[in-house]
């Protein structure tokens, strides 16, 4: 489950500030954040996992208070509990497939690389059909495959939450859909929580709930004071 | 800490070119100024054992380098000439076993070493194949001018003029070659070895044709009185010695008065030498007495001094190197900022990250630093070797 309450951030230049009073989004709960750019969906995204902290207020993340712990607490508690897809894929161009995916045990002890966990990589990108280009560069990957091996990446450490952000951006419509598929596939299965910001209307319906950064409008203003 | 060495590993073979100039860069930065004080710390080896194996030199006065370079190393200019005479006085004096040197001529490239049997027993090398100067036209072949030359005993090799435009010189004299001595790590076995006379033979002033004075040379006398018989132009002189024609050869003028270029002095003891050292000290004479260890070690000041300068460009070339190649390092660390930031968003640990981009450092340097030491190891086995070929 994510609580935000009384939430305040504003980036250390620029005008931007976010104010979200309250949100709660349910364990298992599959929601779309929806509204026009620089609302501030990805940055919520950022807030929910810890990679930035809020001026004010309290965000509880799996019931986590992310900004009682510290950075490398907070980074141990990304890596182990959230699954995190980005728009670009952010794929690291020097490594095969393989090595991408199992790319969240080699940067943090707090992740064991072991036989087990090749395997379950092995598995995991058959079931998403690129378990034949375990050993190609990323770069030579479409971009629809590209996007399935991050979300393989996102999704081999089993995390309970998936924060995905515009996951479908740079994907034709088949691979949209595909992507979200196996997202919501992952979700159902184990009882995840997916969050997933998008622009794409089409897509919403598949949620179970949707958050539209609109009705934050009294909330995102641009040039205001907390 | 293995992580990010894979990581590490696997960004550098991705980019291959760019690892290779970095480790290339480091690899010579280490190298350079290593490598240089290991060749040159084993040139001065080379030269000096030569030198410590010779205790005096007599020669005509003028540089001792040259001297030196000439009678030790077969290399460099011909130094001035002096009388065999001068030979004879070190030997009549009874302080040292002498060494005659005439070391001027050259057969297909290699220097031409006139001497005495002595030469062998003082230098201790012997004989691998055949056998030693028994006849006037012999010579024997040090071991990489066999090599070199493919011959053996029973070949023939051919002097070479002193120019191509000599033309008025000596005819070229076709030795026989006698024997190869064995392979002894020196500049011996980069020179052919005759006897003294032989040297002479070649240079002109022992030479032979037919009898003049035989009623078949009646033709090619241009004019007989009772004393002289001067031979005309088609008088042919020899141009090999052998056992048909070695009562021709014959020696013109007085022995003592012919040249040679050195002698070695062996003095049995200090004090045998440091008398000798003294009849030699005189302003006046026309010869000198050097130790060629004194001179060696004079060389190699100066070439340390060059070689204080070549190491100090080396470090600047060094320093400006490295600065480039941590130039490179922060520009990858910027083109990376996105991976890093990639990272940092998925969950890896500040430290984590941080050994990723430090171990291409140290791989690279490690990489670099152990061509380095490897490339020193192959120049302390073999540049020896090198240097021998280039200096001797």
């Amino acid at each position: 489950m994510i609580t935000v309450e009384s939430l305040e951030f504003r980036y250390a230049e620029g005008d931007f500030f976010l104010h979200i009073p309250e949100l709660v989004i349910e364990a298992r709960a599959t929601v779309a954040f929806i509204g026009p750019s620089g609302s501030g969906k990805t940055t919520l995204l950022n807030l929910i996992a810890g990679i930035s902290l809020p001026r004010a207020g309290r965000i509880l993340t799996n019931d986590v208070e992310l900004t009682s712990l510290d950075d490398g607490a907070r980074r141990d508690f990304r890596i182990r509990n959230i699954g995190l897809v980005f728009q670009e894929f952010e794929l690291l161009e020097y490594l095969t497939v393989l090595d991408n995916i199992l790319l969240p045990y080699r940067i943090n002890p707090a992740m064991q690389l072991d036989q087990t966990v090749r395997d379950r990589a092995a598995r995991l990108a058959d079931s998403v059909d690129i378990g034949d280009k375990l050993n190609r560069y990323a770069t030579k990957l479409s971009q629809g495959e590209k996007q399935r091996v991050a979300v393989c990446r996102a999704l081999l450490p089993d995390p309970p939450l998936i924060l995905a952000d515009e996951p479908t951006g740079n994907l034709d419509p088949n691979n949209k859909d595909r992507v979200l598929d196996i997202l919501f596939a992952y979700a159902t299965r184990t009882g995840a929580t997916l969050v997933t910001v998008t622009h794409d209307h089409d897509l919403v319906g598949r949620f179970g709930r949707t958050v539209d950064f609109r009705d934050f409008h009294a909330s995102v203003r641009r040039g205001a004071v907390a | 800490m293995s992580n990010a060495l894979y990581l590490a590993w696997r960004y550098l073979a991705y980019h291959k070119v760019k690892t290779a100039i970095l480790i290339t860069s480091i690899t010579l930065i280490v190298f350079l100024p290593v490598g240089l004080r290991v060749l040159v710390r084993q040139s001065e080896e080379q030269l000096t054992v030569r030198a410590e194996a010779t205790p005096l030199l007599v020669g005509a006065k003028g540089s001792p380098l040259e001297l030196v370079l000439n009678s030790l190393y077969f290399q460099g200019d011909v130094p001035e000439t002096m009388r065999y005479a001068q030979a004879i006085r070190v030997d009549t004096s009874r302080l040292a076993l002498v060494i005659p040197l005439y070391v001027r001529f050259e057969a297909q490239g290699h220097p031409i070493v006139g001497t005495t049997l002595e030469y062998f027993d003082f230098r201790g090398i012997r004989i691998a194949s055949g056998g030693g100067l028994t006849m006037l036209g012999d010579c024997v072949l040090g071991a990489r001018v066999a090599e070199a030359l493919g011959m053996g005993p029973g070949d023939r090799v051919i002097t070479s003029p002193e120019s191509v435009f000599d033309l008025a010189g000596v005819y070229p004299l076709r030795m026989h070659v006698r024997g190869v001595l064995e392979f002894s790590d020196s500049p011996d076995d980069r020179a052919i070895f005759v006897d003294l006379k032989t040297a002479w033979v070649i240079e002109g002033l022992v030479h032979g044709h037919v009898d003049l004075s035989s009623p078949e040379a009646r033709a090619q006398v241009l004019q007989r009185d009772s004393t002289n018989v001067v031979g005309n132009a088609s008088v042919v002189q020899y141009q090999e010695i052998t056992a048909e024609n070695l009562d021709e050869f014959h020696f013109h003028g007085d022995q003592e008065e012919y040249p040679i270029t050195a002698v070695i002095a062996v003095p049995p003891d200090q004090r045998a030498r440091t008398i000798l050292r003294g009849r030699y000290s005189s302003p006046d004479d026309l010869v000198q007495i050097v130790e060629p260890t004194s001179v060696i070690d004079e060389l190699l000041d100066t070439v340390l001094t060059v070689q204080t300068f070549v190491i100090a460009a080396v470090v600047v070339v060094g320093i400006s190197t490295l600065a480039t190649a941590i130039l490179v390092f922060m520009l990858s660390l910027r083109l990376r900022r996105r991976e890093i930031e990639t990272m940092r968003k998925i969950g890896g640990s500040r430290s984590s990250i941080g050994w990723v981009m430090v171990s291409e450092i140290v791989v690279v340097i490690v990489v670099g630093v152990v061509l380095a030491g490897g490339l020193t190891v192959l120049t302390s086995r073999f540049g020896s070797a090198v240097i021998r070929a280039v200096i001797f």
